[in-house]
């Protein structure tokens, strides 16, 4: 299917398949890495000791991330994404209340907890569905289906929720 | 449904609609025979509930039925457990009896005048038919032979590990809820192959029925994860399984929060926690996936590194944390012993004694499955050749089922579908493989109907390979021999299971039946006789002790309240029956009246040589008794010194005097000459003075002694006790009681 996304589970468990399997597909885009990021490897090897360079590295890391996200996203997708961080926000708020305020009803923490997480998958996987690199992963779902398909995941979501909710 | 999934299965060429039709055909047929042949019983004996458990489902439907589902919903059953009653709604499974229920009212609807019994009856084999088709849909996803499929269903209709729990009448959960395994495994690939939501919501919504079903459930929690992970280990991880996972997840978990019995156990026991783990897992990886397509390579090693390492601590802190604070409950006693199949026996005694908890043995495998337990690992071994997605499935399922159902009688259930597909998809490669006529051209799959008219169709392809010039497996004979074999084992197979059915699952075990001396059927009816007089000659409220495997028949069928029953939520409260029944009469008395027991029902099988009677299972009353009252009761005490069990002259005293001892054999040596009195089920001879009783009076015994009833006698009028007021009684009236002794003798008809 997507070689790309085939290689990339390895990197999950271990780091060996991660060198062999990406430089493969991602040495491209961004010239200056190598040179930059040698000395993170060996700070990712021995993390702790060598703390002032890993900062750099993390920094760029985060920086590049950035980068690549604002300028590959379509402004739709940028839309689910403001959605998705609003539902972490959220959960967190919830959590955290759950965690300070103890959890009487738990029902009712639960159901919507759930809720937002519930509502972020759902919306991670019609953003998913929905992206243009991954269109060979999904030959039949296109984009209209993928949306029909969350309006009614999210109704059976709202429709537990709410009779759980008491 | 049904439309969209024959349309993906039929495949391109000419004819489709030709074999779409015979595919539907096949099908409607292979639903009839797996209908028809969990029959047995109802043409034997009567369309009448079995066993145990169905009993209570049985009467809850009836309750549903007659007071709608919110009072069904909240239904307080003081009728059972007496003193303490039992929150039914909240503490069982209701997907059976709503269904039935639903049934019931979409016939009556239909103005067609059903009794709620006969839907009870019915229901399993109805839905044996369904899952047959599950099955054919679940394989049709493994591979592109359509035969298959069909052989699947076939096996799966009429497959005795299935049948055993679905007959006719055995109104239990199981019935509709390999149905709703099966199915759920078929959605599961299905939207793990699409990455569509819409599957898995779907997946997640029939998941929920089946959570609703049966406490199963936890088998699908369990495999789903583990299939997940076994994907990711193997670098499978796709935006596929992300999608179909998660959405699984999120819907069904909050599907199976929705039972009352489940409530909060999905985000609080251990045996939730791999699903809950793998989807935050799931996230992790999804996000990482993202990660590596922004980023190059060198910078993602770091990132993953901190990233990864940094969760995976936080999670484990975590998870530590919380177990040790207690908010994640430990494992549960049933699941420990699914690992170690001794735990039960030393730690848990009411789970071992429920025989469907027993290990398996291995001849059970081969009884259950006949030769679809060979062709098993060949299917296993074909699917690691494809191993796609799907087929990793079927692996982990199959090893994983295997593990369980040899850890208990009952799990073989969950292995049967797997079985079925595994060996289904290995029989129709070899049939697809020797029935071809020219091999390169892959159309004629005359295989697909092989399944419930093997010989014929397997006669008539013979036939056209003969007539056409050959490519590919070169020689008639060869082809003619194993075609010729495998139509031999599919038709043995066919006369195993119905001889299985017929003989060893078809007995209702409420009526039983036995072949008089000219050989014609006699039935024995004994316990409907006894629970027939508990209904006519006792109180509204007279409250019954009897050992828990009859409490959901008294419930059922006499409408009494009960001590204890089937359920067995409440182990100090059954082991105080067994205290009662283990013990002498003087300890037995205060208890029965502590518990206003008003009559005892012993089942004894001496006369008759029924095996299953409350003697055999005694020990495990003095069991569970010992685990609250060590001091109390004592198991050694109940074998003689050489370490026997015997209930004859040679049982210990403390046997002799045990309440359950006396009640079983009180005026038993009446019924043969003097001492010759024997009991057939242990073969031993009695003694030749049979046991007093002091406390209780004999009430009612059926008419092959199968069940006896006693009544509870009331305070002694002058504030004598028992054994003394009974002693100055048979001062009185010997001859009076003797009389009434002699009159009473066997009646046989």
């Amino acid at each position: 299917m997507a070689p790309k996304h085939r290689n990339v589970t390895p990197a999950a468990q271990q780091q060996q398949p991660v060198a062999t399997s990406s430089s493969n597909v991602a040495a491209a885009p961004v010239a200056a890495a190598p040179s930059s990021s040698s000395g993170s490897v060996s700070g990712g090897s021995s993390s702790s000791k060598m703390g002032s360079k890993q900062q750099n590295s993390w920094d760029q890391v985060v920086v590049n991330i950035a980068n690549y996200y604002s300028k590959n996203t379509p402004q739709r997708t940028k839309l689910l994404d403001a959605f998705m961080a609003f539902l972490v926000a959220v959960g967190a708020l919830q959590f955290l209340y759950c965690v300070l305020a103890g959890n009487y009803p738990f029902n009712a923490f639960l159901s919507g907890f759930s809720a937002t997480v519930g509502q972020f998958v759902l919306t991670a996987s019609l953003r998913i569905q929905t992206a243009e690199a991954n269109k060979s992963d999904f030959p039949s779902v296109s984009p209209e289906r993928a949306f029909a398909d969350y309006v009614v995941c999210s109704l059976i979501l709202h429709f537990f929720c709410v009779n759980f909710i008491n | 449904m049904s439309a969209n999934s024959l349309q993906t299965l039929a495949n391109a060429g000419k004819g489709e609609s030709t074999r779409t039709l015979l595919r539907v055909i096949i099908l409607f047929l292979i639903a009839g025979a797996s209908i028809s042949s969990r029959l047995f019983s109802v043409i034997r004996f009567e369309s009448i509930i079995h066993e145990f458990d169905p009993w209570f489902n049985f009467r809850a439907t009836k309750y549903l039925v007659a007071n709608g589902f919110y009072k069904f919903w909240d239904w307080f059953d003081d009728r059972t457990w007496h003193p303490l009653g039992r929150v039914t709604g909240g503490t069982l499974y209701p997907g059976l009896m709503v269904t039935s229920g639903a049934i019931y009212h979409a016939l009556r609807a239909l103005t067609i005048p059903v009794d709620i019994r006969n839907i009870c009856v019915m229901l399993a084999p109805a839905f044996s038919g369904l899952t047959a088709y599950a099955a054919y849909l679940l394989t049709n996803e493994m591979t592109p032979s359509s035969s298959a499929g069909l052989l699947a269903a076939a096996f799966m209709g009429i497959a005795p590990g299935y049948i055993s729990r679905s007959v006719a009448g055995s109104y239990d959960n199981e019935a509709i809820a390999i149905f709703l395994l099966v199915f759920t495994f078929y959605l599961w690939i299905k939207a793990l192959k699409q990455g569509s939501m819409l599957w898995g919501a779907l997946c997640a919504l029939f998941y929920g029925y089946m959570v609703a079903s049966w406490g199963g459930y936890a088998f699908i929690t369990c495999l789903l994860p583990l299939h997940a992970f076994v994907l990711i280990c193997m670098g499978r991880y796709s935006t596929r399984l992300y999608v179909a996972y998660t959405t699984w997840y999120a819907l069904g978990t909050l599907a199976s929060m929705q039972i009352p019995f489940v409530g909060f156990l999905p985000v609080k026991t251990s045996e939730h926690m791999p699903a809950l783990g793998i989807f935050g897992f799931l996230q992790l990886l999804a996000f990482l996936d993202y990660v590596r397509s922004a980023i190059p390579s060198r910078q993602y090693q770091t990132f993953l590194w901190l990233f990864a390492g940094g969760t995976f601590g936080i999670g484990l802190l975590a998870l530590v944390v919380a177990t040790s604070a207690g908010v994640i409950a430990p494992w549960s006693g049933r699941f420990y012993s699914l690992w170690d199949t001794g735990y039960a026996k030393i730690h848990i005694p009411i789970i071992a004694s429920v025989s469907e908890h027993q290990p398996t043995a291995w001849p059970a495998f081969f009884f259950d499955l006949n030769f679809l337990i060979f062709l098993f690992p060949a299917g296993v071994y074909l699917c690691f050749q494809e191993l796609a997605d799907e087929h990793v499935f079927i692996v982990v399922y199959a090893v994983f089922g295997s593990y369980f159902a040899g850890v208990m009688v009952r799990l073989m259930l969950t292995l049967t579908p797997v079985v079925c597909v595994a060996a289904a998809i290995a029989v129709a490669s070899v049939l697809d493989t020797y029935l071809k006529a020219d091999s390169p051209a892959p159309e004629g799959h005359q295989s697909e109907e092989g399944s419930d008219a093997t010989t014929k169709k397997a006669a008539k392809s013979t036939l056209k390979s003969t007539s056409k010039p050959v490519v590919g497996i070169y020689s008639y004979l060869s082809k003619g021999i194993v075609v010729g074999a495998f139509t031999i084992y599919l038709l043995m197979f066919v006369r195993h299971c119905t001889w299985v059915t017929s003989n060893a699952y078809s007995s209702p075990s409420v009526v039983l039946a036995s072949r008089l001396a000219d050989g014609s059927q006699h039935i024995i009816d004994d316990y409907r006789e006894a629970y027939q007089w508990l209904r006519q000659n006792t109180k509204e409220d007279a409250k019954i002790m009897s050992w828990w495997d009859y409490g959901y028949q008294i419930g059922g069928m006499a409408d009494r309240p009960t001590l204890v029953d089937n359920n067995t939520w409440n182990n100090t409260h059954i082991a105080t029956v067994g205290k009662a029944m283990s013990s002498r009469e003087e300890v037995s008395y205060p208890i029965m009246r502590q518990h206003e027991v008003d009559y005892v029902l012993v089942v004894f099988g001496g006369l008759l040589g029924y095996s299953g009677d409350d003697i055999n299972k005694f020990l495990w009353m003095v069991r569970i008794a010992e685990g609250i009252w060590p001091d109390e009761v004592k198991e050694r005490e109940f074998f003689t010194p050489r370490g026997e069990y015997r209930v004859d002259e040679g049982a210990t005293e403390t046997m002799k005097n045990s309440l359950m001892y006396k009640m079983s054999y009180y005026n038993y040596n009446t019924l043969f000459p003097p001492g010759q009195a024997q009991d057939r089920v242990r073969g031993v001879r009695l003694p030749d003075v049979g046991p007093t009783l002091n406390v209780l009076d004999e009430a009612f015994t059926s008419e092959n002694w199968i069940i006896r009833i006693y009544k509870v006698k009331d305070l002694d009028n002058f504030g004598r006790d028992h054994a003394s007021a009974a002693a100055f009684d048979r001062g009185i009236k010997k001859k009076k009681g003797t009389k009434k002794r002699v009159a009473r003798q066997l009646r046989i008809e």
